[in-house]
């Protein structure tokens, strides 16, 4: 009998922490596909935040190192400098990549560091309960903006990646939504490519993916998925923002 | 043969730590510590190693958290207001028992301060500086040669106990030329224990975890006693002191670093007019010579404290004496480097007024 759906052999057999319906289970699986299909689990190191996905160890049957909340691209920057030979990857949250670590992320971003960034954005602060995050959207309530995100008081939503497309050392720089089975598809596309482009050793790449968070958002599971397309994909259209293979193969042809 | 040369502080600390096997640098510009990276950068490009000039303190001790984890010699160096930013790293460094030696070359202080010689820095050191319950080795080298070896020794130290280790020195230790030694690095007798927890990827062995999440209060427990029973060997294994003209004392002056220089030259002053006075100096802060201290309390009738700051270290000198003999206090902070003849007229007065 032929297996067409199984359980990938780097993704232990722990069950999950995370609430119904978030995004994490769904792209800790899919980043575990990847791994094993392009054979990667002898040379890759993973970063996690601090967040929701702090945990990411008890999942992965990968090397990983826990990184100070925001600080995850300097220390894959140590590990990448010290081991050109390894393949790292940090796994951030909105919070984390960028309010905290937006420091850390740009200029890693900008030295052009051969590492890939998967960049979960559900416009909140999971872990704590909530809170208003640097990519919450302008009306959006959380438990620290009772009244709707107003621009006026809490500013604008920050859009990290559209600033991280506009850099020199960013090689391959995408959003995507986990909205849908197609766009779940396309995500893994996108992790696929952005592991690629480091082991060609081009730059910097990231993958902000648009994820659900009903909990938080205070919808069911269900509708959080019509949240994410209705809304989050509004605020943070989805698509390549720059990819230098892309354009290399234009000049070429 | 002979190899000494004229070198200076900052120099000689960088030159040290690449023979060392230090392979990865990483910081931020700040004076007066700004030689190290410069020095760096020019010695990393020949060796085949790591130098990068982080965005920040905070990353570049992140960055040294990373090379670390991969089993490379790293460090970081600052000064004052840079290594308050590198706390949050010095205590995961700590939880996650990974080595590094971390320089902070004290400047004037609270705030920007100044960027004169200073060591109002002692508490930040020797008391944790970033949070949780850690201990971290401290060395407060007083020479150009000591600031070679203990360099050196530092990185075995952090690779023994596998601990973050600090290097104190000030804006005097880091300017100043002098003749030393240069040799080459020697491994601690011995060895040291292979290092089997780098991250390196799971090729053909169970994958590793880099961690100090313990969200488990029993385990988180038993992770503090871990930490404290290695804490414990060190206190054993690592204190350190200089002594000098301390056997016939009747009053020991105790300093430490660019303050001890200064102390010797007075003490030397005060034995020439015929007073009875030595010199302790710890080389190790954390852990601190508490026995040394203790020795010489048996023999001496004052403790006269001496630091570059407002009193900090003679907390640490009467935990160690324990009443048993009367602790004087003398300090000039702010970026002030007294004169030998100022510490010697201090100690003529309290000879006098103790009537010693």
């Amino acid at each position: 009998m032929k297996t067409i759906y199984t359980r990938p052999k780097c993704l232990k057999p722990a069950p999950f922490h995370y609430c119904p319906g978030c995004g994490h289970s769904i792209l800790h699986r899919l980043i575990c596909e990847l791994i094993d299909e392009m054979d990667l689990r002898g040379r890759i190191i993973g970063v996690p935040p601090a967040g929701c996905a702090v945990l990411a160890y008890n999942y992965f049957d990968i090397d990983m190192c826990e990184s100070a909340h925001g600080r995850g691209c300097a220390i894959a920057t140590g590990f990448k400098r010290a081991r050109p030979d390894k393949i790292i990857f940090t796994y951030q949250g909105d919070g984390d990549m960028a309010a905290i670590g937006t420091a850390e992320t740009l200029h890693a971003a900008n030295r052009g560091e051969k590492i890939t960034s998967i960049f979960v954005n559900n416009a909140v602060y999971g872990m704590t309960g909530g809170q208003m995050a640097p990519t919450t959207m302008i009306g959006q309530k959380t438990s620290t903006s009772p009244y709707g995100r107003r621009p006026e008081v809490e500013g604008h939503p920050l859009r990290i990646t559209e600033m991280i497309g506009t850099m020199p050392g960013a090689a391959y720089v995408t959003r995507t939504s986990l909205a849908t089975p197609a766009k779940i598809r396309e995500t893994k596309k996108s992790i696929k490519k952005a592991f690629e482009v480091q082991i060609a050793g081009l730059g910097y790449s990231l993958v902000e993916v648009l994820s659900p968070c009903p909990t938080n958002w205070k919808v069911s599971p269900k509708d959080s998925f019509t949240y994410l397309e209705e809304k989050m994909e509004k605020e943070y259209p989805i698509g390549v923002m720059k990819d230098i293979t892309a354009t290399k193969t234009k000049k070429g042809s | 043969m002979n190899n000494r040369v004229l070198m200076k502080g900052t120099d000689a600390l960088s030159e040290a730590a690449i023979r060392a096997g230090c392979r990865c640098y990483f910081g931020y510009p700040i004076t007066p510590q700004n030689e190290i990276p410069e020095y760096m950068s020019r010695r990393m490009e020949e060796v085949g190693g790591v130098f990068l000039q982080g965005e920040s303190e905070i990353a570049s001790i992140n960055m040294v958290l990373g090379a670390a984890a991969t089993g490379m010699r790293a460090m970081t160096s600052s000064s004052s207001p840079g290594i308050s930013l590198k706390q949050e790293g010095l205590s995961f460094l700590a939880a996650l028992e990974l080595p590094a030696v971390i320089v902070n070359i004290n400047r004037g202080g609270p705030g920007l301060g100044n960027i004169a010689p200073s060591q109002g820095d002692y508490y930040q050191a020797t008391r944790g500086g970033g949070h949780g319950d850690y201990r971290m080795p401290v060395f407060a080298p007083a020479s150009v040669q000591e600031l070679y070896d203990i360099t050196m020794k530092t990185f075995d130290i952090a690779d023994k106990y596998r601990t973050p280790v600090m290097i104190l020195g000030d804006g005097m230790m880091g300017q100043i030329v002098e003749p030393i030694n240069v040799h080459d690095y020697t491994a601690p007798e011995g060895g040291l224990p292979p290092k089997d927890y780098i991250l390196d990827g799971a090729d053909g062995r169970p994958s590793r975890i880099v961690k100090s999440l313990i969200l488990d209060t029993r385990e988180m427990e038993e992770h503090n006693w871990k930490l404290k029973r290695k804490y414990d060997l060190m206190r054993q294994k690592l204190p350190q002191c200089e002594e000098f003209m301390t056997d016939d004392a009747k009053m020991t002056i105790i300093a430490y670093g660019t303050a001890a220089r200064i102390a010797k030259g007075a003490v030397k002053r005060a034995r020439n007019d015929g007073l009875k006075v030595g010199l302790l100096r710890p080389i190790t802060l954390w852990p601190f010579p508490d026995e040394a201290v203790l020795n010489a309390a048996k023999k001496t009738k004052l403790f006269l404290v001496f630091e570059m700051s407002t009193g900090q270290m003679i907390d640490d000198v009467r935990l160690a004496v324990e009443g048993r003999v009367p602790c004087e206090f003398y300090g000039r902070p702010g970026g002030i480097i007294p004169a030998p003849q100022e510490i010697a007229r201090i100690i003529e007065r309290y000879w006098l007024q103790k009537e010693l």
